[in-house]
C-alpha cells in the first residue's frame, strides 16, 4: 500500500539553491512591503483628506487589492498586462502585483491607525508652530505605526506566503526553483516537504525579529 | 497686544461668535468665564488660528492672523497653547515632548533643544520625571508638562484651554500654581476657566461670555463684586 522510497539526497544537495532562492523570496517580500507601506500610507491618506476623482481611483485599489483573489491580480500583472502590450519580467510582476496587494491591505490598517490619534494631537502639535507635515511625521505617524505593527508584522509573513504564486508567472523564487528542480529529480514531495520547512523558518525568524524590534522602538 | 475686531465664527450655519472686540495688552491676564457653549474655547482657537474665522480680524503684535499671507507656523510660535485634554505625546518621554518643538521648528541643536526643556520641565516641578513616559504621569502632571512644553517655545502669549476642566480635583492645584506662577513672572495669558477663585485672584481682568457674545469685561472686582449684566449674575449665582 504504501510502497513510497524517500529519497532525500538530491534535495540535499540543491539545498544551497533552495536557501539562495528564499533570499530571492525574502527580498520582493521585503521590498514589496517598503513600496506598499509608502503608498498604502498614501492611500489612506487620500480616501480620509481628499475628494474626487483621486479618492475614487485610491478606493478602487484597496477594493480591488482586498476583494479579489491575490492570485488573480499577479495575473492580471503578468497576462493582463502582457496581453495590451507591456511586457515584464517575472520579478517586476510579482513585486507589483506583492506591491498593489499589500498597499490595499496596509491602506486600510492605516486609516483604522489615523482614525484611532484623536485630533487634538494634530491641534497640540500645529499649535507649537509645527507645519502640517512636521506634525505629521513627529507626531501623527509614529503613533500609527505602532497602532499598524502588528498587523504590518502579519503583511510581511503574507507577502513571503503569497509571493510563492510568482511560480505561475515563472518566477524563480523558492516555489518556482522548487517546481524546476523537482520535476528534474521526480522527487517532488520531498523538494517541497524541505521548502515548506525554509517558508516556516523564514517566517519564524520575521516574527522573532518584528518582536525584538517592537521591544526596542516601543517603550511607552 | 492682541487686538480683535468684529470677530465671527460660524459652525455650519451655527453662530458660535457673534462679532467679538476684545484687546488685550502685554503684561496682561484675561481670564474667560462662561457657560459650556458661549464661545469661549472656540475664541481661544481664533486667536492662534486652529480655526478658521468667517468675519472680523485677530491681530497679534499687528499680524493678521487670518490673513491670507501670514505664516502661520511661525506666529503660532508667540503663542503657547494648554488645552483641556493635556495632548501629552505619548510616544515620547517628558523631556523629549518638550524639546521637540524647539528642535524642528526653531531649529535649535539636539543639546540646546535638551537644555531648554530641562530647564523648563523643572521649572514647572517636573525635574524628576525627564526620562519618563506620559502613560506613568498623573494627569496634572502631565498638564505641567504641556505647560512646559509651550513655554519651551519662548512664547509672547500664553492661551490656556480650561487646563483644569479634565483633572481630578485633588490634581487641580498643582496646575493653578504653575500657571500662577508664570502669571507672576508677567506672561501676558489668556485663561479660560471654570475655576472662579483663580480668575478673581490672578487675572488683572475677566471677562464673561454668554452666548457667542462678550458680554461684560471689568477688574476681578467689578465682575465678581459688581456684576451689572442679568446672565452673569445669574452665572455667579448659579456656580456659587
Amino acid at each position: 500500500m504504501f510502497d513510497y522510497n524517500f529519497h532525500w539526497r538530491p534535495v540535499m544537495k540543491s539545498l544551497p539553491d533552495l536557501l539562495e532562492a528564499g533570499l530571492v523570496t525574502l527580498q520582493v517580500a521585503a521590498l514589496s512591503m517598503i513600496i506598499g507601506i509608502v503608498i498604502g500610507l498614501a492611500l489612506a491618506l487620500i480616501r480620509m483628506h481628499m475628494r474626487g476623482p483621486v479618492k475614487w481611483l485610491a478606493s478602487a485599489w484597496v477594493e480591488l487589492a482586498r476583494n479579489t483573489p491575490a492570485l488573480f491580480q499577479l495575473f492580471f500583472f503578468g497576462f493582463g498586462l502582457g496581453a495590451v502590450g507591456i511586457h515584464m519580467s517575472p520579478y517586476v510582476i510579482v513585486l507589483s502585483a506583492l506591491s498593489f496587494n499589500c498597499a490595499g491591505y496596509l491602506a486600510e490598517n492605516f486609516r483604522g491607525g489615523f482614525q484611532a490619534i484623536p485630533d487634538t494631537q494634530l491641534r497640540a502639535a500645529r499649535s507649537l508652530g509645527m507645519t502640517v507635515w512636521q506634525s505629521y511625521t513627529r507626531v501623527i505617524i509614529p503613533q500609527v505605526f505602532r497602532i499598524v505593527y502588528h498587523p504590518l508584522t502579519n503583511q510581511i509573513v503574507w507577502a513571503v506566503l503569497m509571493s510563492s504564486l510568482g511560480m505561475l508567472v515563472g518566477f524563480r523564487e523558492l516555489s518556482g526553483e522548487t517546481q524546476a528542480l523537482a520535476s528534474r529529480t521526480y522527487r517532488i514531495f520531498e523538494y517541497f516537504a524541505v521548502t515548506a520547512v525554509i517558508y516556516y523558518v523564514i517566517v519564524k525568524i520575521i516574527l522573532g525579529a518584528s518582536r525584538l524590534l517592537a521591544a526596542r522602538l516601543f517603550r511607552y | 497686544m492682541i487686538e480683535i475686531r468684529g470677530l465671527k465664527k460660524f459652525y455650519g450655519s451655527l453662530e458660535v461668535l457673534k462679532g467679538i472686540d476684545l484687546d488685550v495688552p502685554k503684561g496682561e491676564v484675561l481670564s474667560v468665564i462662561g457657560a459650556s457653549g458661549s464661545g469661549k474655547s472656540t475664541l481661544l482657537y481664533c486667536i492662534n488660528g486652529l480655526e478658521p474665522i468667517q468675519e472680523g480680524s485677530v491681530k497679534v503684535d499687528g499680524t493678521d492672523v487670518h490673513a491670507k499671507g501670514t505664516d502661520i507656523n511661525e506666529l503660532r510660535q508667540k503663542m503657547g497653547m494648554v488645552f483641556q485634554q493635556w495632548n501629552s505625546f505619548p510616544h515620547l518621554t517628558a523631556l523629549e515632548n518638550v524639546a521637540l518643538a524647539p528642535k524642528i521648528v526653531k531649529k535649535k541643536s539636539r543639546a540646546e533643544a535638551r537644555d531648554i526643556a530641562t530647564r523648563q520641565l523643572q521649572h514647572v516641578g517636573l525635574g524628576d520625571k525627564l526620562n519618563v513616559y506620559p502613560s506613568a504621569l498623573s494627569g496634572g502632571q502631565q498638564q505641567r508638562l504641556a505647560i512646559a512644553r509651550a513655554l519651551a517655545m519662548e512664547p509672547d502669549y500664553m492661551l490656556f484651554d480650561e487646563a483644569t476642566s479634565a483633572l481630578d480635583p485633588e490634581l487641580v492645584g498643582e496646575v493653578l500654581d504653575a500657571m500662577r506662577l508664570l502669571a507672576d513672572e508677567g506672561m501676558t495669558m489668556i485663561c479660560v476657566t471654570h475655576e472662579m477663585g483663580f480668575a478673581r485672584d490672578v487675572s488683572d481682568r475677566v471677562t464673561f461670555f454668554h452666548e457667542g457674545i462678550l458680554e461684560e469685561i471689568g477688574t476681578p472686582a467689578e465682575i465678581f463684586g459688581a456684576p451689572k449684566s442679568e446672565h452673569l449674575q445669574k452665572f455667579l449665582s448659579s456656580i456659587r
